[in-house]
């Protein structure tokens, strides 16, 4: 990856952070491993595109994965950096 | 004839139970959340010359050894070996349902795919090409709509042909890339040396794949120790030049494939937009008004079933007593007076008095059938989340908590959805407390003889509220101290909203139903006769009665007998909490099943009142006992004793005998402190 296009990104963000309507997309997730490979069988991977329909705050996330709604605690949430 | 074993997998929620009873017109339990069925399922169907074995697996996201679904899945395709592996996908959401026949297909099974919700992908404006998506996928596509039953002829012929067809090697399967394909060729090499029956057994690529992606179970087939240590080094390599763990990236490659396969082969013609889904989820998992409309919901439902099933029980009340008025009234004089007792006391009086309720029933299993198909059951473990969260478990806990309210048994099958063996333990444990199906039977024979019309509502409301309540404060002591852990991450899919079938939703009503009617010829008749000769024997002698009248000596006839022995024994310990020993006997009986409390009382106060224009039950109990007795009865009912079906469940899911007794004890104990109290200060209060 160039310096320039390293520049112009923002940093990852945990998907915590995420405001309701927004389109995301996955950089990294920093789980254990059990919960990396269920969060990848359900089409949470290295980039792919998440919308949020609601951020709970303090309740669960709700994210829309490859045409799918997905509901995630805040402890996963906070595990899966986002850009 | 040739037989062939054909199993069904897919992601949960696919509509794989819909295809299989479309295929073997069974009528398994259907349901729109994700982990209905939790068992195999068998089924057979003959098609053509093919005479087919169905197995329903439960459904999975993934195939790998994380999860005790995965394994049963997994372990039933690798060792029982399925003549064909039909995997059923939600078309209307292919990709990510593709990931599972990726691997289903690095298994090297002859594979189908039913591209199930056929009907939904229309609506979403996808369109598929699927003579080529079958040539990529190498395995035929049969699109098929499970709940209505499209696509059957089609899919059979698929399986039959697929099943009489040759191998072939596949030319098409996930490259997972130059280096990590180095390292599965090194591992595959090794391999070829020793754990020669393991290697025939599951195939050389798929061993390797596995092992490198750090299969705790597969890795322990391996007793080659070169072959181990030739896994780590890959690993080590792999994380060191991918910056990642190779099972992240492996997984990151089969999406890859995927959606190189997808790209050519579906059009989408219009954007996913906001629908209706969105918009109900828009109020009911609201942050504020998400919990108040649950409540709200579960007050119609158990409103409901006891207002509007009230009507219909009045009816079988009124036949039940005109059963027994004529069968009084034509019985021939002076002739075995005691068969006519039994039939009319023991018979109508047990087993009438707990078929009066089968409109209860139905109309609650009813509700919750609608809960299920509808798609709200995933929304209300949504909803709950956040309460479940600060006692420790997670919303999906409350999906079986949910199918507690109409019989404790399945719900406790249903909590094998929960990944984590504490949280599933604490949910079992307080399943109980939610008020099930029979118990409902007490509190419609009890509310109605104690309360004013306009507190019968809010006083049913009460009862289960306390349940619900006691079974959170309960699971929360449970996760301080025995089933102590971490809280495991909360992931679950919210299934779009469907209308619920009328036929899904009626077979679901009448097959509770029956089964309640099959009890109440089967154990409760049985057990009434048994109670009925207790309450009559032994008899007492003729000068214990001299002097009485009728009424007195058949009360005192009762003490005498064996009921009354036990129950007058029992009564010491009762008495605290307001119970005399007619309730004692009662509650020892509804251990057998709850229902029995209901029979023993209508037994009682049949046997010891007399024959003609005796009063109603009801009446009696008014008669004889305060509202706040009447309440106690109601609260210890909700929490003591589960019934000794429960208490087998328990046993066959936790493993234990200890859980099963920890659970039957310790309620009964909770409910004993709890109704105690409640007594004793609402005595000075009242
Ligand atoms: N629109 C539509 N709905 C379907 C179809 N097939 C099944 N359903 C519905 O989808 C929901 C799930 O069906 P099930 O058969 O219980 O799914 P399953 O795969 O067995 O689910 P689990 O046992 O939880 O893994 C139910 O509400 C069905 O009525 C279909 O082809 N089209
Ligand atoms: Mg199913």
């Amino acid at each position: 990856m160039s310096e320039a296009v390293r520049v112009q990104e923002k940093p990852p963000q945990p998907l915590s952070t995420a405001r309701a309507g927004q389109t995301v997309r996955v950089v990294r997730i920093d789980a254990g491993r059990g919960l990396n490979s269920r969060l990848a069988s359900m089409g949470l991977v290295a980039s792919a595109e998440l919308k949020v329909v609601s951020n709970g705050h303090p309740g669960p996330f709700v994210l829309i994965v490859k045409d799918a709604k997905v509901v995630l605690g805040r402890g996963v949430a906070q595990k899966i950096l986002v850009r | 004839m040739k037989s062939i074993t054909v199993a069904l997998a897919g992601n949960p929620n696919s509509g794989k139970t819909s295809v299989f009873n479309m295929l073997t017109g069974a009528r398994q339990h259907v349901g729109n959340y994700p982990g209905v069925t939790v068992e195999k399922k068998e089924g057979q169907c003959t098609h053509r010359d093919w005479r087919i074995t169905f197995v329903d697996l439960p459904g999975t996201y993934s195939l790998t050894a994380y999860s005790t679904e995965e394994l049963i899945a997994r372990n039933y395709i690798q060792e029982d070996r399925p003549d064909v592996v039909v995997d059923v996908v939600d078309a209307s959401n292919l990709e990510r349902n593709l990931y599972l026949a990726t691997q289903i297909m690095e298994m090297d099974v002859p594979m189908v795919l039913a591209f199930n919700m056929s009907d939904l992908a229309r609506r979403r404006g996808l369109e598929f090409d699927l003579t080529q998506l079958s040539q990529l996928l190498e395995m035929p596509i049969v699109p098929t709509v499970g709940n209505k039953g499209q696509g059957r002829t089609e899919l059979l012929d698929a399986i039959v042909e697929t099943a009489g067809a040759e191998r072939k090697e596949r030319t098409h399967r996930v490259t997972y890339g130059g280096e990590i394909e180095d390292e599965l060729l090194r591992i595959e090499e090794t391999l070829g040396k020793t754990d020669g029956d393991v290697v025939a057994r599951y195939g050389r690529r798929w061993l390797a794949i596995k092992l490198l992606e750090q299969d705790e179970e597969v890795t322990s087939k391996i007793r080659d120790r070169q072959v181990l240590e030739a896994v780590g080094q890959s690993v080590t390599h792999l994380r060191d030049i991918l910056g990642d763990e190779p099972e992240i990236v492996m997984a990151d490659r089969r999406y890859g494939f995927i959606s190189g396969a997808c790209q050519e082969t579906i059009q989408s013609s219009v954007e996913r937009r906001h629908d209706v889904s969105d918009t109900i989820d828009a109020v009911v998992t609201n942050r504020i008004l998400g919990l108040p409309i649950f409540l709200l919901l579960m007050y119609v439902v158990f409103f409901l079933t006891f207002k509007v099933g009230s009507y219909p029980m009045e009816w079988l009340e009124a036949f039940f007593g005109a059963l027994a008025d004529g069968i009084v009234r034509h019985w021939p004089e002076g002739h075995a007076e005691w068969l006519q007792s039994l039939l009319v006391d023991g018979v109508i009086g047990g087993v009438g008095g707990v078929l009066v309720f089968l409109p209860n029933i139905l109309l609650l299993f009813m509700a919750i059938a609608l809960l299920e198909d509808s798609g709200y059951m995933a929304r209300a473990a949504f909803v709950m989340d956040r309460i479940m969260h600060k006692i420790g478990l997670h919303g999906k806990s409350f999906i079986p908590m949910l199918i507690g309210f109409g019989c404790s048994v399945p719900a406790i099958m249903a909590t094998r959805i929960l990944e984590n063996r504490r949280s599933r333990l604490t949910t079992i444990m307080v399943i109980p407390l939610m008020s099930c199906g029979a118990r409902l039977t007490i509190y419609a024979l009890f509310i109605p003889a104690f309360f004013p019309q306009h507190w019968q509502g809010p006083m049913l409301w009460l009862i289960y509220l306390i349940g619900i309540v006691l079974g959170i404060v309960a699971a929360k002591l449970l996760r301080l101290t025995v089933f102590r852990g971490e809280t495991t991450p909360f992931v679950m899919e919210l299934p779009p909203y469907r209308m619920p079938t009328s036929k899904g939703v009626l077979v679901h009503t009448w097959q509770r139903g029956w089964l309640y009617i099959r009890k109440a010829g089967t154990v409760i008749l049985a057990l009434s006769i048994v109670l009925w000769f207790a309450m009559n024997f032994p008899k007492p002698p003729a000068d214990r009665l001299s002097g009485l009248d009728t009424q007195e000596a058949r009360q005192e006839g009762l003490r005498y007998s064996t009921v009354g022995r036990v129950g007058l024994a029992v009564e010491p310990v009762l008495q605290p909490l307001g119970f005399d020993w007619k309730i004692g006997t009662a509650l020892i009986g509804s251990v057998a099943a709850k229902e029995l409390f209901v029979s023993q009382l209508g037994i009682i106060y049949a046997v010891e009142s007399p024959d003609e224009d005796s009063p109603s039950l009801r009446e009696q109990l008014r008669a004889n006992y305060t509202p706040l007795v009447g309440f106690c009865v109601m609260l210890f009912c909700l929490i003591s004793a589960p019934c000794v079906a429960t208490v087998a469940m328990t046993r066959q899911e936790t493993n234990s005998w200890r859980w099963a007794l920890f659970q039957f004890f310790g309620l009964t104990g909770l409910a004993y402190a709890v109704t105690l109290v409640v007594y004793q200060v609402g005595r000075i209060w009242l």
